[in-house]
């Protein structure tokens, strides 16, 4: 199934290994951000629907308008 | 416009850091170079315009943080941008002032520092030329460099992280035109080239600075 | 005034999000079909040996460490001009991903290196131009985390990038010049599209295609997480106000 890579053995893996633990780390880092981020702001919108009734629907739009406007 | 270099000027001279405390960075860093390479005197006459030229880039960088930080702080800055003055000029004027407080005394004691390094007798010419020609870049592309990052508290590092980069064209073509002097080669096309990259930067690199300078005021 | 932008960040959201599971999958067949054919399918080069396999890895992200700083551009010149901050996320977004590429095309540069021109690192302007590339991304990235408020973060970054992007390609022609200055004609260097033949070509193909899906999909996630972050700065800010 290995291919024989000859004497150059050692360069290509490596190379092979570098990049895929590269590649392996951002993607894990950005899917742990991502699922952290969006926890947050799940449990931060349950809260206020919970905590606050009505005036968390009328809040919302601004609030969004307010991310979009900064 | 002549009001406000003349201020630059004036604050730099009598806070005393402008002249002085770019040259003794320059002159220390020429003093520790034989420290780190051996004092043999062929070594150093070979990587002297080398040396010469990423000295005189650190001392430059060293004083950028001043050109609006303290502006910045006591509010002057507000007062310029809101003066009838366009905020381009006031960031020309800024380079400029930087430049004569810094760039231009550089260029005069790198011939001098080139006699510590064993720079070659044809080289001090081109060294010194190179140096006139290339520090307004240095000058201007910090300013900008200084207008990014004014908001920052404690913006020193960041801004090199910045500026760094950025001084590599400007660098390659002037220790270029350096190390060919002194090696007696042709130096017709780093000289062009550096007076290009010279003069588009003082040209346009104003604008972004304001631009930058608009944001941070907003 | 404010529909327009409101709808756009949860249209984003909504394509993105229904948009994701497909391209991961895509990316991860690309990538599994390329690398696999690359790595075990394909002959040895006469003269390169082995190590011609690097190059299913060095040639993609070398393209998308340059193509994501393009992407930065584009995107930071559509938030200066029509003020649009998903594209101002996007870049944001793009930069980790693109510095990642630019270091991986770097370090499989200088495993290539090793064994064929007998040294880590050549002055080369390729490999030279990479490493101030990289140098311009932690700048970006540096600025983008120093500065509190978005906006204003925005559109300095925005200003580094475009003049970044003129001094990118400024340090590419003095370097291209630098070098021949040191030692005439050093053409080393691996030219993918000229010289490589069918058998390479092909998986090299996929290979690219895995490279551009896995960058779309990194930026898409990491857009999304950053509009979620700056809700919920939002949220807290009028959480706070609410209280006071």
């Amino acid at each position: 199934m290995m291919p024989d890579l000859g004497k150059y053995a050692l360069w290509v893996l490596s190379a092979y290994g570098v990049s895929i633990a590269l590649l392996a780390t951002i993607t894990v880092l950005s899917i742990l951000q991502s699922r952290r981020t969006r926890r947050a702001l799940q449990a931060m919108e349950a809260g206020r629907k919970t905590g606050q009734g009505e005036s968390a629907r009328s809040a919302t739009p601004g609030t969004v308008k307010e991310a979009a406007n900064g | 416009m002549i009001a406000l270099l003349a201020r630059d000027l004036r604050l730099a001279i009598r806070a005393g850091g402008g002249f002085g405390l770019a040259l003794a960075f320059f002159l220390i860093v020429v003093t520790l170079t034989p420290f780190a390479v051996g004092p043999n005197t062929a070594t150093l006459s070979l990587i002297a315009p080398g040396i010469l030229w990423l000295g005189a880039l650190l001392a430059c960088l060293l004083s950028l943080d001043r050109i609006f930080a303290l502006d910045w702080e006591d509010g002057a800055l507000d007062l310029i941008a809101t003066s009838p003055l366009p905020l381009e000029g006031a960031a020309a004027i800024k380079a400029a002032a930087h430049w004569l407080t810094t760039g231009l005394p550089l260029t005069l004691a790198a011939p001098v520092l080139g006699v510590l390094l064993n720079l070659p007798p044809p080289g001090f010419l081109w060294l010194a030329l190179s140096l006139a020609l290339g520090t307004p870049a240095l000058s201007v592309i910090g300013t900008f460099g200084a207008a990014l990052t004014v908001g920052v508290k404690r913006g020193g590092l960041l801004m090199s992280l910045i500026v760094l980069p950025l001084y590599v064209p400007t660098l390659i073509f002037g220790a270029e035109v350096a190390r060919r002097g002194a090696e007696a080669q042709a130096i017709a096309t780093p000289l062009a080239a550096l007076a290009a990259i010279s003069l588009a930067c003082v040209a346009l690199l104003p604008f972004a600075a304001a631009a930058a300078l608009r944001v941070n005021l907003r | 005034m404010s529909l327009w932008e409101y709808a756009n960040p949860t249209r984003f959201m909504r394509v993105t999000g229904a948009a994701l599971p497909w391209l991961w999958a895509l990316t991860a067949l690309c990538l599994a079909v390329g690398l696999t054919w690359g790595f075990f399918f394909t002959p040895d080069d006469f003269r390169q040996g082995s190590t011609v396999k690097i190059i299913y890895l060095h040639v993609p992200s070398a393209l998308m460490g340059i193509n994501a700083w393009l992407m930065m551009l584009v995107t930071s010149l559509i938030w200066l001009i029509r003020r649009h901050h998903v594209s101002a996320l996007a870049a944001k977004a793009a930069a980790p991903v693109g510095a990642t590429f630019t270091l991986i095309a770097l370090a499989t540069g200088a495993l290539w290196g090793q064994p064929m021109w007998g040294t880590w690192w050549e002055w080369d302007p390729r490999l030279t131009s990479f490493l101030v590339l990289f140098l311009f991304y932690l700048g970006y990235m540096a600025l983008w985390a120093a500065i509190e408020d978005p906006d204003t973060a925005a559109d300095l970054t925005s200003v580094l990038c475009l003049v970044g992007s003129v001094f990118a390609i400024l340090s590419r022609y003095a370097l291209v010049f630098w070098n021949q200055g040191l030692h005439q004609g050093a053409s080393l260097s691996l030219d993918a599209e000229e010289n490589v033949h069918d058998v390479f070509w092909y998986p090299l193909l996929v290979c690219i295609a895995g490279f551009v899906l896995l960058f779309v999909a990194l930026v898409f996630l990491r857009t999304r997480t950053e509009i979620r972050a700056r809700r919920i700065k939002a949220l807290e800010t009028r959480a706070r106000m609410s209280a006071a």
